[in-house]
């Protein structure tokens, strides 16, 4: 009973981890109707921007996730919206492939000037809680309460305030939205800011629970996707119930597959439930 | 001098069968396929382990191919009848497991350290430099050949039925046009056609290994295709060696800057190319060899 308790445990804390940077993603896909595969550049340059006001200003972990937040949103809205507007009319693949190019460009920046090394970040290191043989970091748990802290925030902003009321409208539905008064081109720059924002707030989360490079975006990308799939491409609810989905049935396929095919899980989950329920958990039509 | 020259030409014959591979999903029936190194790899080792048990080079080859169009059909089957954009993100998420499986299953691919000791025909009978040339041959006769087949098949009624799926699938399917069959087949010969140029590659440098299913292969194609023009076979072939050649040229643009960390000229590689292909969808999104359209016949 033990090992299975422990998974699901872990699951549900991996999960939440994965939530953040997979509602980023499924903002972006639902205002601007394209897959970024650049949101990995976005979880590396959060990383490291966390990782920076980390060990070289000594920030603990909640002003930290703050500065990846900020640094990610500001740098990765503004940078994807310059670098890809101009190709949003040629359709949503063009978009899409252009922003493979971007996320190859922003991870050798990275590269270039910290290298392939891995990065931990400086945290007191606390043992284990212990509960009747199910072991969780007190970090662990920090993290657990911090991405939950981060998307009810999310979703108090998408409910309650204007600018979030507007961005539902114009994923809803761009030009009834356009007939309202709303500017798609500044929701859509909100949204790429909103979006690689989380995306970056998720890189500190991961880092804080392991340790980051240049590819820790890379790595998480397809478990990202496979969350935002799972849940329905383009509900931010769908992203959620994806992560928490996913990251169970990755810490569950551990049990009897080797660590290192986790990501295949993903793979696998995506297929199973493109067969059986294209629209996801969540979601909306797939045709 | 010359061997590098050779060793460049026949690399820019496999990239250019991979960009008529991608050409034909991407180009001809609008579909995106990010999976392309992961079908290489399949094919690369699915001919290293035929030709390694035994069986003639030619026997691997065509065994490399159905594997390529077996693997088709798995990311296919799930997608098919869903948005494109499934098709993206399955396609990639396709290359990363085709690299996991390289890497752990020990038992078949000799996990990191890769197969090595690849057959390479008649290597032995006409020495290093000999079988280089030949192989050059080969590849670039390799080409041709599915070059014009290609060209033909754009210029088919099967071509321009592909055609219009890209532009409307709706509108092919009313025409009566069995849609869903029309873009499994040209999935399948294109991933069939790519599992040939991973084998190929597999028997010229006698080494396979999970890092030649890296996803920048992939991204190396799609930035060739673009340049040398989406849509049409000769753009294809055109930019497969024209992605060589600029591959080879950041080699050297790097090389130019001073005190530069062995890393650090990689990463400024890696930069280039992704800067180039984000440059290009903005000011040549059509390539050097844009699509041609026939005239609509006189009625």
């Amino acid at each position: 009973m033990s090992p299975l308790s422990q998974a699901l445990i872990n699951g549900v804390m991996t999960g939440a981890l994965l939530a953040v940077p997979a509602i980023g993603f499924s903002t972006i896909f639902a205002v601007l109707r394209y897959p970024s595969f650049a949101i990995a550049a976005w979880v590396t340059l959060g990383a490291f921007a966390g990782w920076l006001a980390n060990t070289k200003a000594g920030l603990p972990a909640l002003p930290t996730l703050i500065v990846a937040f900020l640094a990610a949103g500001l740098i990765g809205g503004l940078t994807e919206d310059r670098a890809l507007r101009r190709l949003r009319p040629a359709g949503a693949l063009t978009v899409a492939i252009a922003s493979i190019g971007l996320n190859i460009v922003i991870e050798n920046v990275i590269r270039f000037v910290y290298g392939n090394d891995l990065r931990g970040f400086d945290l007191p290191l606390k043992p284990d809680l212990r509960f009747g043989g199910i072991r969780i970091g007190p970090q662990q748990i920090e993290n657990f309460i911090m991405a939950l802290a981060i998307m009810v925030s999310i979703f108090l902003f998408l409910r309650f305030t204007r600018f979030g009321r507007a961005m539902r409208a114009v994923a809803d539905n761009p030009d009834l939205a356009r007939l309202k008064g709303i500017d798609p081109g500044r929701i859509a720059l909100a949204a790429l800011m909103l979006g690689c924002g989380l995306a970056g707030a998720g890189g500190v989360l991961i880092g804080l629970d392991t340790s980051i490079d240049p590819l820790t975006g890379f790595r998480v990308l397809l478990s990202v996707f496979a969350a935002a799939v799972l849940g329905g491409l383009g509900s931010i609810p769908g992203a959620v119930a994806g992560a928490f989905a996913l990251g169970i049935a990755e810490e569950l396929a551990l049990l009897v597959a080797p660590p290192t095919y986790r990501t295949g899980v993903g793979f696998i989950a995506i297929l199973l439930m493109l067969t059986f329920r294209p629209r996801g958990l969540l979601g909306e039509k797939a045709m | 001098m010359t061997s590098y020259l050779i060793f460049t030409l026949t690399i820019g014959g496999i990239y250019a069968l991979l960009a008529l591979s991608l050409n034909l999903v991407w180009g001809s029936a609008g579909m995106v396929n990010l999976g392309l190194a992961g079908l290489f790899g399949v094919g690369a080792y699915a001919s290293a382990l035929a030709t390694g048990a035994g069986a003639p080079v030619l026997i691997g080859w065509a065994v490399a191919a159905l594997a390529g169009v077996i693997a088709g059909l798995i990311v296919n089957f799930a997608t098919l009848k869903l948005r494109d954009d499934y098709l993206a993100i399955v396609t990639l998420g396709f290359a990363e497991v085709v690299r996991l499986v390289a890497l752990n299953e020990r038992w078949l691919t000799k996990g990191a350290d890769g197969i090595s000791g690849i057959h390479a025909p008649f290597k032995a009978a006409l020495g290093p430099a000999g079988f280089n040339l030949a192989y050059l041959a080969l590849v670039t006769a390799v080409v041709i050949v599915v070059w014009l087949l290609l060209n033909r098949l754009d210029a088919s009624p099967y071509g321009r039925t592909l055609k219009a799926i890209r532009e409307d699938q709706e509108l092919a399917r009313f025409a009566g046009k069995p849609v869903l069959r029309f873009k499994f087949q040209a999935f399948a010969l294109s991933a069939a056609i790519a599992a040939l140029a991973g084998a190929l590659y597999a028997h010229y440098q006698s080494y396979v290994s999970p890092d030649h299913v890296q996803p920048l292969l992939t991204i190396y194609i799609f930035l060739g295709l673009t340049a040398g023009g989406v849509g049409r076979p000769a753009g294809a072939v055109f930019g497969g060696y024209a992605v060589v050649l600029f591959i080879e040229a950041t080699r050297f643009a790097a090389e130019v800057v001073p005190g530069l960390q062995p890393v650090q000229v990689a990463a400024i590689r890696e930069m280039l190319i992704g800067a180039a292909l984000i440059v290009l969808l903005h000011i040549r999104p059509q390539g050097l060899l844009p699509e041609t359209h026939p005239k609509a016949p006189r009625s």
